[in-house]
C-alpha cells in the first residue's frame, strides 16, 4: 500500500508563462489526480461592455491576452458585423486574414522557445526567439505596435499595407523559413529531445472527444477539425488541409505546432498573390440587435465569441470561450500515471494562456 | 535520431557578431508607423473636445473656456483613435515612447488667447469684421 | 452553420436532452449565461464536426439546476464559474469548489440588481 501526498504545483513555477495552480496527488512519484485552481489573473473584462460604447470596446477586447490579442479583437469584431449585417469588402477580409496568420506564425515561434526553455535546453531556446523577432519586426513595420496591433475596428481595418510593405514581408517569410529548417531538425531528430518528448503525456482519439479537448492538442490525437475551414475571413479562397498525427503524445503536439508555421508561411503567400484592391473599410451606422455565435481559429484552439445586443450603444453581453479554458479539463486527465518530474512539461504542451482564461 | 543536430548552429554562432543591440549606447530606429506618443499643433487646436470624448482610456482632458488641452502621459495606450477623430488633423503620433518615470506625469498645452468677438448675437449685426479667427483649415 | 439553431427547453428536460446528445457524438463546447430582465438564460453549445446546436433553459433566481458533468465530465469548469459570476445554484457538480474559483471580492458580480 503506497503512500499519497499532495505537492502543489504553481502559480510561481519558473516553466509557466502565467500563473495557474495545481494540487497533484502522488503516490510515489506518479501522479494519480490533479485539481486545479484557476482566478489568479481574473480581471473582470467582460463587465467593461457594460460601461463602454461597443466601437470603443475592440482596444479591451484586444487586451485580454498579449499573445492572441489580434485574434481577439477580430473575432470581437466578426461577431458584431454579423449581428448588423455589415458586409466587409474583400481586401479588409484578405488583410486581417494575413495578419491573423503572422499572429499564428508569432505564437507558435513562442511556444517552441518555451518548450526549449522547459527541458532546459537554453540556446535552443533562444535561436527560436531570434526568429520571432523578425516576426516582430515585420508587425511593427506594418502595424505599429508589436504586441497589441490595434488594427481592428467594426467595418474593416484601420491601416493598409501597400504593395512594397507585402514585398518585405514575403522576403522576410523567406528568410524565417530558411532558419526554421535548421531549427525543426533539433526538435524533431535530436535524441535528448526525443527522449522527453516520446510517449509522454498520451491522450487517446476517444479521450480527446470526450473531454472536450480543441485545438493542436485535439488534431494530434487524430481528429482533423479546423475551424478556419468554417469560411470566414479569406480562407475560403485559399487552400489548405489541417494537419494532425496519430500518435497524441508531446511529441505529436510538437510535430504539428511546426508544420502549423510552414503551413501559415504558405497561406500568406497565396494570400499576398491574390489580395485585391480596394477600400479597407466600410463606415458602420446604427447600434446593434441580436445575438451571435463567431467561432474562429485561435492558435492554440476554436474560441467562441458569444455577443448579444440589444439596440443601445452598450452590448448586453459578451463571452469568449478561450482555447485553453476547454483544454484544462482534458490536460487534467492526461497528468493521470504521469511522472512528477514530466508535469511541466505536459502542461505546457497544450499552450496554456492562462490570461485568456479567466478574462 | 542523433546528437549533433545543433552543432553547426552552435559553432556559426561562435563567429558571428552578437544579435541584440547595444542599446542605449546604439540608438533604436523605429519604423515609420511605430506608435509612440501623442503631440498636438496648439496653434490649430479648437477645443472642440472630440478626442477626450474618443479616448477609450480617458487620458484626454480639454477645457473649453479655458483653452488648455491636457494628456496623461502613462494612461494613453498609445491606440490612435483621437488621431482619427481630430476634425482640424492637429494631433499626430510620433515613435519615441514615453521615458519611464517615478510620478505619473500630466502634459498640458495651452492654446493662445482667442480673440475677442463681437458680442452681438448672429441674427443681427453682421457688420462688424471677425478679427483674427482661430485658425482656419 | 455558424449560428446554430437554439432550442429552448425546461430545466427539468436539460439531463435527458444532453443525454441524446452525447448518444448521437455531439461534445461540449460551451456554457453561457446571460441576466435578462426576467431572469438568467443559461446557453449549452454542442458541437459535432463542424456544427453548432444550442439549448437555452430560463433559470428564475432562486432555482436550482441540476449539473451535466456526470454526462459530460469536462462541464465542471464552465458551470463552478457561472455559480461564481451569476449566484446560479447548481447542484451535484463533481468538482465544486463552492464559489471559491475565482478570488473576487464581490459575491455574483454579474447578478441581476434589485430595482
Amino acid at each position: 500500500m503506497s503512500t499519497r501526498s499532495v505537492v502543489p504545483f504553481g502559480p510561481q513555477h519558473p516553466v509557466l508563462p502565467e500563473p495557474i495552480h495545481l494540487d497533484l496527488v502522488l503516490e510515489d512519484e506518479k501522479v494519480v489526480e490533479a485539481i486545479p485552481s484557476i482566478g489568479f489573473i481574473h480581471r473582470g473584462l467582460e463587465k467593461l461592455v457594460e460601461k463602454k460604447d461597443f466601437n470603443d470596446y475592440v482596444f479591451v477586447a484586444e487586451r485580454i491576452c498579449g499573445i492572441c490579442s489580434f485574434m481577439h479583437g477580430m473575432g470581437y469584431c466578426e461577431s458584431v458585423e454579423h449581428i448588423m449585417n455589415v458586409e466587409l469588402p474583400p481586401r479588409a477580409r484578405y488583410l486581417r486574414t494575413i495578419w491573423a496568420e503572422m499572429s499564428r506564425i508569432h505564437s507558435h515561434t513562442l511556444w517552441l522557445g518555451l518548450l526549449a526553455d522547459a527541458f532546459g535546453f537554453d540556446s535552443l531556446f533562444m535561436q527560436t526567439w531570434r526568429i520571432r523577432e523578425k516576426i516582430l519586426d515585420m508587425f511593427e513595420y506594418t502595424t505599429g505596435g508589436r504586441v497589441i496591433f490595434s488594427v481592428n475596428k467594426i467595418g474593416g481595418q484601420r491601416k493598409d499595407m501597400d504593395a512594397e510593405a507585402l514585398k518585405k514581408l514575403l522576403a522576410a517569410l523567406d528568410e524565417i523559413e530558411k532558419d526554421l529548417h535548421s531549427i525543426t531538425k533539433t526538435f524533431l531528430n535530436d535524441s535528448t529531445v526525443n527522449t522527453r518528448l516520446r510517449g509522454v503525456g498520451v491522450m487517446t482519439k476517444q479521450q480527446a472527444h470526450d473531454f472536450g479537448a480543441v485545438g493542436p492538442f485535439m488534431r494530434a490525437s487524430g481528429i482533423g477539425l479546423d475551424m478556419r475551414n468554417l469560411g470566414y475571413g479569406a480562407y475560403p479562397d485559399l487552400e489548405f488541409e489541417p494537419i494532425t498525427s496519430e500518435e497524441g503524445d508531446s511529441y505529436a503536439r510538437t510535430y504539428v505546432r511546426i508544420q502549423e508555421i510552414f503551413q501559415s508561411i504558405n497561406l500568406i503567400r497565396q494570400a499576398v498573390a491574390k489580395i485585391p484592391d480596394g477600400e479597407i473599410a466600410v463606415p458602420v451606422k446604427g447600434f446593434p440587435k441580436g445575438e451571435y455565435f463567431m467561432r474562429v481559429e485561435q492558435p492554440r484552439g476554436e474560441a467562441i465569441y458569444y455577443v448579444k445586443a440589444n439596440g443601445t450603444k452598450f452590448l448586453d453581453r459578451m463571452r469568449v470561450r478561450t482555447p485553453t479554458f476547454a483544454n484544462i479539463p482534458a490536460m487534467l486527465e492526461m497528468l493521470k500515471g504521469c511522472q512528477l518530474a514530466d508535469v511541466p512539461i505536459l502542461i505546457l504542451t497544450i499552450d496554456p494562456c492562462i490570461s485568456c482564461t479567466e478574462r | 535520431m542523433s546528437i549533433m543536430n545543433f552543432t553547426k548552429t552552435v559553432v556559426k554562432n561562435l563567429f558571428s557578431k552578437p544579435a541584440t543591440r547595444m542599446y542605449p549606447q546604439q540608438p533604436r530606429n523605429y519604423p515609420a508607423r511605430t506608435r509612440g506618443h501623442i503631440e498636438i499643433d496648439i496653434d490649430s487646436c479648437i477645443f472642440c473636445g472630440m478626442c477626450s470624448r474618443k479616448c477609450p482610456t480617458g487620458a484626454i482632458t480639454v477645457t473649453r473656456p479655458q483653452r488648455t488641452w491636457s494628456i496623461k502621459r502613462f494612461s494613453c495606450i498609445q491606440c490612435g483613435y483621437c488621431v482619427e477623430s481630430c476634425p482640424k488633423k492637429c494631433l499626430s503620433m510620433h515613435q519615441t515612447y514615453t521615458e519611464p518615470d517615478g510620478v505619473k506625469r500630466t502634459d498640458t498645452f495651452a492654446g493662445p488667447p482667442q480673440a475677442a468677438k463681437p458680442a452681438a448675437p448672429k441674427a443681427g449685426v453682421p457688420a462688424a469684421p471677425k478679427a483674427e479667427a482661430p485658425a482656419a483649415p | 452553420m455558424q449560428n446554430g439553431e437554439i432550442l429552448t427547453i425546461q430545466p427539468e428536460d436539460l439531463l435527458s436532452e444532453c443525454l441524446k446528445r452525447k448518444e448521437e457524438g455531439y461534445r461540449l463546447v460551451q456554457i453561457s449565461s446571460v441576466t435578462t430582465k426576467e431572469s438568467y438564460e443559461l446557453t449549452y453549445s454542442f458541437g459535432k464536426g463542424y456544427e453548432l446546436s444550442h439549448l437555452r433553459i430560463e433559470a428564475e433566481p432562486g432555482a436550482k439546476i441540476m449539473s451535466i458533468s456526470h454526462i459530460y465530465e469536462c462541464a465542471f469548469l464552465y458551470e463552478n464559474e457561472i455559480h461564481d459570476l451569476f449566484g446560479v445554484d447548481i447542484e451535484l457538480i463533481t468538482l465544486d469548489y463552492h464559489g471559491n474559483l475565482y478570488r473576487i471580492g464581490q459575491k455574483a458580480p454579474y447578478q441581476k440588481k434589485e430595482e
